[in-house]
């Protein structure tokens, strides 16, 4: 026998572990977590049991959380870059001299061009302090890829109809819902961890679940229809069920005629689109899209139809989040139970400091002219006028977001930024594939050895979250408060600043409402009292937030601003010979392409495979478990990646989860491994109204690997 | 004697091994090691499709033939439970358990050399705990209890639904059961 008895034994007499309060950081979800130390050893993650987010319960890639800490290629050095352009070459910086060489380049701009000629371009919770940053300094032109590389058209579609976007969490009601409609958004695969409890309640409850998907996702597994859609049709489809809807009266007449304007013109609208002619364009047969649309009726006003997330595919994607807004107004569920409730944060005073100076500029003289409605800064648009000697925008500071793997095709135009601009500034975790662009990286510690805003979500109840530092950090690895505060101090900024730690915000924000960050510190999380209802009454009709004060079925503002009113399907391009749709989308196991080097997380996942179906399998002579590349039809290579053959996928798609093929020389466990779609989106659809890049226009074929 | 079982929904299970993760952070598995594993199977032909997810692990079984062939006595039932598990320091490596195991669910533990396998969590059940793969299911498809008592979640669970166990016919008696 061994001398010493087996884990379990031990385990059995083990002393309990210390907890810190921490909110995940793996996704944007940003659940409520305790982190269980033993003196500087981390064992575990788990869920903030009073957090509604996860309810005690982290998923796949927050329990992996771990691994983030333990990342062997953390960033734990300041490094300045010692060329231009592609030159990816660094030497280890003391953060005095890095911070230094910040400052002296960001006052330089400010002199020579002006402070609102610096942009940042920022994801996350940390993001909080660089825009704080930003701001003071005197720029707006702070984006995220969260607007136009995901949420973007989503939200500027509801927006437009109901004068309020989708938050995060989703206010999807599923645990009450009837019926649930997923259009391309497929739970479980993403797991957003409280959309997915709440998705399989649905399921527990026997809601009827309609899918439309091309691919057999996990959720289409779990429908009692699933609609196997041609991919880029969507727009038939919706026009389809809501022609069937008014031809049958079959909308919430009552809940119509209080609420909405345009009700007319959409019925004639959407008249010629019957599902016959859907049939056409979609491939779903005409009795399955009168069945389904019979159905969410029936089910509404407890009718989940989901907004989805990610939602830059083909383009007309704030027309396709239109129609699918439109078709939640004639089913009445905007505030209705089962349907989609209304969230509410808590009412937290900001610290108090100066107020900011207008910027010379703003980003929205350089964005709206074009593409108007954009409702927030478009990253893309900033890269555009970021290269160049004649550029409107000098430098760039990038916090947390690998812009290479986020935004579609992007590379060459930041290497061209990286020639011309006289500054970039990366601040991450992990020597990402955009930290090889920057003249200074600042290394962050990760969100397990730092403090940073407390979470203040939109959601059925108020509650305010706290992450606290569980673990010292990594090496020189120092909090995204404290880099912001030393480039603020030394920018002669201090009055943004006037504190010496980031908890005294905390605490001041948290007396505020009346607790502590004494409190928080022990329960993590701290609930509040609603203060308007979840739901609608019965008969109401709130004022929206639209010029109208109505839900806009028929939208002037889009009209106005020369675009259509109503959604137009446009048929999309179809792949030219041997060319598959090149689909990507998500696995339980990674978030983005921050994930594929936390060494926990990649045991489960370690790359991508490219789903094919069986007929084009055999007609090109792949055999399953076998190597190809892909190779776009812009004649780009993808690193190599491992076959699934499977009927999962349409017979004229392929399927990759997004996030690897990282090229980045510092990840060692990432680099090389799968396939990078990003790299493969060559030609990107620009959505005309927002300025979201459309990502689904592209395709593939298929180029054997020897061995 | 006390009768665990574990209950899986294959309805609402995601397949997002989640469980898999939990158990490497709880019982400290070493890198490349699991106790537990996520099974896809998926039949038809597109359009006509049908995906299962199993969680599977050591079944615990109520007559156990890996304890059975256990030449030392290392592997054994906890505390007069149906909890399989190894006492490293009686085992010898011999990998008899593993030949006698109908589910694979044994492997060698490096470097000491002792046979590893999913204890139930039987550190957290000793305090009335869920094992880490049920308490962490965001889908909430995996329930934990105690057959001999008719109300737990477990028994009421099979009284109402259909299910099965895996390799019923080697007469081992499972306790992970899997709702259809």
């Amino acid at each position: 026998g061994c001398s010493r008895p087996a884990e379990w034994q031990r385990m059995m007499t083990e002393a309990p572990a210390t907890e810190t309060p921490t909110v995940c950081n793996i996704c944007f979800w940003a659940c409520a977590a305790k982190v269980h130390t033993r003196g500087e050893r981390l064992w575990k993650i788990t869920g903030n049991p009073e957090d509604a987010h996860c309810e005690g319960r982290l998923c796949t890639r927050g329990t992996g959380g771990v691994g983030a800490y333990y990342d062997p290629n953390r960033l734990v050095r300041p490094l300045v870059r010692m060329g231009k352009g592609a030159d990816q070459r660094f030497e280890v910086a003391s953060w005095d001299n890095a911070l230094g060489l910040v400052a002296e380049r960001m006052e330089k701009i400010a002199r020579e061009h002006g402070p609102d000629r610096l942009a940042a371009l920022v994801h996350g919770p940390g993001a909080a302090h660089f825009s704080h940053l930003v701001r003071a300094f005197g720029s707006d032109s702070i984006a995220e890829p969260a607007f136009a590389q995901c949420r973007g058209p989503r939200d500027t579609g509801f927006f437009l109809t109901f004068g309020q976007g989708f938050g995060s969490p989703e206010q999807t009601d599923m645990a009450k819902a009837r019926c649930i409609v997923l259009i391309g958004t497929h739970i479980g695969e993403n797991l957003h961890n409280s959309q997915v409890r709440t998705f399989t309640d649905g399921i527990r409850n026997d809601a009827t679940i309609i899918v439309v998907d091309p691919r057999f996702s996990v959720a289409a597994g779990k429908a009692n229809h699933w609609l196997p859609i041609r991919p880029g049709t969507d727009i038939a489809l919706l026009l389809a069920w809501m022609n069937v809807i008014l031809a049958e009266r079959r909308y919430d007449a009552g809940y119509v005629a209080r609420n909405t304007v345009g009700l007319e013109a959409l019925c004639a609208h959407v008249a010629p689109f019957t599902p016959e002619w859907a049939y056409g364009e979609t491939g779903i047969e005409p009795a399955l899209i009168r069945e389904t649309a019979r159905l969410m009726a029936a089910a509404a006003p407890a009718t989940v139809v989901h907004p989805g997330r990610h939602s830059t595919w083909w383009g007309d994607d704030t027309q396709r989040a239109r129609a699918m807004a439109i078709l939640a107004g004639l089913l009445g569920i905007w505030g209705r139970e089962g349907g989609y409730y209304l969230p509410e944060s808590v009412a937290l005073p900001a610290y108090p400091v100066p107020a900011y100076p207008v910027p010379k500029t703003s980003w929205r003289e350089i964005a709206l002219p074009v593409f108007p409605l954009a409702g927030a800064p478009v990253t893309n648009v900033i890269l555009d006028n970021a290269h160049g000697a004649d550029a409107h925008y000098k430098g760039l500071i990038v916090y947390d977001t690998n812009l290479p793997m986020t935004m579609p095709g992007i590379r060459r135009t930041l290497e061209a930024a990286a020639q011309s601009l006289e500054l970039i500034v990366a601040v991450d975790v992990q020597p990402a594939e955009v930290t090889g662009y920057a003249d200074v990286v600042l290394p962050e510690c990760s969100y397990l050895e730092r403090h940073d805003p407390l979470r203040n979500s939109g959601e059925r109840y108020p509650a305010l979250a706290l992450r606290a530092p569980a673990l010292p950090p990594r090496g020189e690895s120092k909090p995204g408060w404290w880099i912001a505060r030393e480039i603020g101090t030394r920018l002669g900024l201090g009055r943004y600043f006037p504190w010496t730690d980031y908890t005294e915000v905390i605490d001041w924000q948290l007396r505020q409402v009346g607790s502590s960050l004494k409190e928080l510190e022990t329960t993590g999380i701290r609930a509040f009292p609603r203060r308007t209802p979840a739901y609608f009454a019965p008969g109401e009709t709130p004022r929206f937030a639209t010029p109208s004060g109505k839900i806009e079925l028929f939208s002037a503002t889009l009209q106005q601003a020369g675009f259509d009113p109503l959604p137009r399907y446009t048929r999309p391009e179809a792949p030219p010979a041997d060319h598959f749709h090149l689909n990507y989308g998500r696995a339980p196991q990674h978030s983005f392409s921050r994930t594929q080097n936390n060494p926990v997380l990649y045991q489960l996942m370690p790359e991508n495979l490219v789903w094919i179906h069986p007929t084009a399998a055999r007609r090109f002579g792949i055999r399953n478990g076998t190597y190809v590349r892909l190779v776009n039809q812009d004649g780009v290579v993808s690193n190599k990646v491992r076959v699934r053959v499977t009927e999962r996928t349409r017979p004229d798609s392929v399927w990759l989860v997004h996030g690897f093929g990282h090229t980045a020389p510092g990840l060692s466990l990432a680099r090389g491994r799968g396939a990078d779609d990003s790299a493969l989106m060559t030609r990107v659809l620009y959505d005309p109204i927002m300025g979201g890049t459309g990502m689904r226009g592209n395709f593939v074929t298929f180029r054997k690997e020897n061995a | 004697m006390p009768h665990f079982a574990m209950v899986i929904d294959t309805k609402t299970c995601i397949g997002c091994t989640d469980c898999v993760d939990a158990c490497r952070m709880e019982n400290n598995v070493p890198e490349g090691l699991c106790y537990d594993w996520v099974v896809e199977i998926t039949e038809g032909r597109y359009p006509e499709l049908k995906t299962e997810f199993r969680s599977e692990r050591c079944n615990h079984c109520s007559n156990a033939t890996c304890v059975d062939a256990c030449p030392t006595g290392a592997s054994q039932y906890w505390n007069g439970s149906n909890i399989v598990v190894v006492d490293a320091t009686r085992c010898t490596g011999c990998k008899a358990c593993i030949a006698a195991c109908p589910y694979d669910s044994r492997l060698i533990m490096e470097p000491q050399g002792y046979i590893g396998k999913c204890t139930f969590c039987v550190h957290r059940v000793q305090y009335g705990e869920d094992p880490a793969c049920v308490a962490t299911c965001p889908a909430h498809a995996m329930h934990f209890g105690l057959l001999d008592d008719p109300g737990s979640a477990v028994s009421r669970l099979l009284a109402t639904r259909a299910h099965y166990v895996l390799a019923p016919e080697t007469g081992n008696q499972p306790n992970v059961f899997y709702l259809r």
